[in-house]
């Protein structure tokens, strides 16, 4: 995309573009699988073995089994696909926001009830760094 | 002649159909979320549309990576709520419109826009929380709905022009319809809107409120406006209101905003609504 530096530019945000899209693939995949009562059940039983049926990098199995929700974006993960992950371990969305963010859920929620994370300093990562 | 004589736009949370389906509607936190929707419920209930022409973007529920359409329209007779790892969401059946619908995605292709036709597709809380949010827990829904699926998942979207372009043309594609229906299209999706990484939790007031203010009263400044922009501003999901633009596109330029709702938060995101009439209705 001609103007993938403006959006990199952009802090704590990954972009789903083509490039993490291929190295996603089968990451996504399987949170897709997630999708049925099955597979849940299958997954839950045996976590390790499960996940050995999609062809992922031993990092992205890492990721998943350590649910590290912002490693799994780094890696080609997409958001609207771990939710379903969180989904199948009965996380709602409100909790694993405040795991990406390094803040309680009491925390992130008396942030959200105060108006939300304000776009001031928030907009670069120019602005990140300068704030600390 | 079909028309369509309204447009509703709304976002589409998922913890929102989550607080109706859990009986948690009356408690404080989500009550101002409800009372918000209270007079929508009531004007949709007097206006009786016989269609509803749904915009939302599927959430990896219908469409996995095997196959990304960036517009997909949905012409079955019926559309079975998603699973989305929780279990589908007890609500009915959404029943659709599929010779409207046919005719629709004849139109639009003749007109050059490639649409995917989609015969069976499963709809999640991207489709069946707007209709909790106007119709509440009926059941069955009291309208057949026209789902259609734009992609803001896979970069890149469609653009806000392609979007606003598009809804011309379903205006055009009703209008053509033999029958006399009364449509209303939705425009579905996340305003400040960052769900993923360190920056979860932007809200961004302003920029939803000029883009609400734009949306009726000068979309053409709006539909120009970068991705790279929704992005920063209003968050990584926050792409999701290029779909409003398809809402605003199917209306007519000086539709008239009869109702607005914003509040915050619903979850981890700003909640935005409007409703705008064509004039002479």
């Amino acid at each position: 995309m001609s103007d993938d530096t403006a959006f990199d530019d952009i802090p704590g945000t990954i972009l789903f573009n083509a490039e993490r899209s291929r190295q996603g693939y089968h990451l996504n995949m399987f949170c897709m699988s997630l999708m049925k009562d099955e597979n849940r059940r299958a997954f839950r039983a045996d976590e390790r073995a499960y996940l050995a049926t999609f062809p992922m990098t031993a990092e992205q199995r890492d990721a998943i089994l350590q649910r590290d929700w912002n490693r799994m974006l780094e890696l080609g993960g997409n958001i609207y696909y771990t939710a379903k992950l969180a989904a199948c371990d009965g996380l709602s969305f409100q909790q694993i926001a405040a795991l990406m963010t390094g803040s309680t859920q009491d925390e992130y929620a008396r942030m959200m009830l105060g108006g939300g994370r304000p776009p001031e300093g928030n907009r670069s990562k120019a602005e990140w760094e300068h704030h600390g | 002649m079909a028309e369509i004589f309204a447009g509703v736009a709304t976002s589409h949370v998922p913890a929102i159909g989550a607080a109706l389906d859990l009986g948690k509607a009356d408690e404080p936190y989500w009550k101002p979320v409800f009372d918000g929707y209270a007079p929508s419920k009531t004007w949709i209930a007097d206006k009786k549309p016989d269609v509803v022409i749904l915009v939302y973007n599927d959430h990896a529920s219908a469409f996995s990576l095997e196959v990304i359409p960036t517009f997909a329209l949905g012409c079955a007779a019926e559309f079975p709520p998603a699973d989305e790892g929780w279990g589908a969401r007890p609500v009915p059946v959404v029943k659709g419109h599929p010779k409207l619908a046919w005719h629709m995605a004849q139109s639009l292709i003749l007109d050059e826009f490639d649409m995917t036709i989609v015969n069976k597709m499963e709809v999640d809380h991207g489709l069946t929380v707007p209709l909790s949010l106007m119709f509440g827990q009926p059941d069955p829904w009291p309208v057949p709905v026209i789902p259609l699926c734009v992609n803001v998942v896979q970069y890149p979207p469609p653009t806000g022009h392609r979007c606003y372009m598009l809804g011309k043309a379903i205006r055009k594609a009703v209008a053509s319809f033999e029958r006399p229906l009364r449509v209303v299209i939705f425009g579905t999706g996340g305003m400040s809107h960052q769900l993923q990484g360190p920056r979860a939790g932007l809200i961004n007031r302003a920029f939803d409120t000029n883009f609400l203010d734009k949306l009726t009263a000068d979309p053409q400044s709006l539909v120009r406006m970068p991705h790279v922009e929704y992005v920063r501003e209003a968050g990584s999901e926050g792409i999701e209101m290029v779909m409003w633009l398809i809402m605003r596109g199917a209306l007519a330029d000086d539709a008239k905003e009869v109702y607005r709702f914003y509040h915050v938060p619903a979850s981890n995101t700003a909640v935005g609504h409007l409703i705008l009439e064509n004039p002479g209705r």
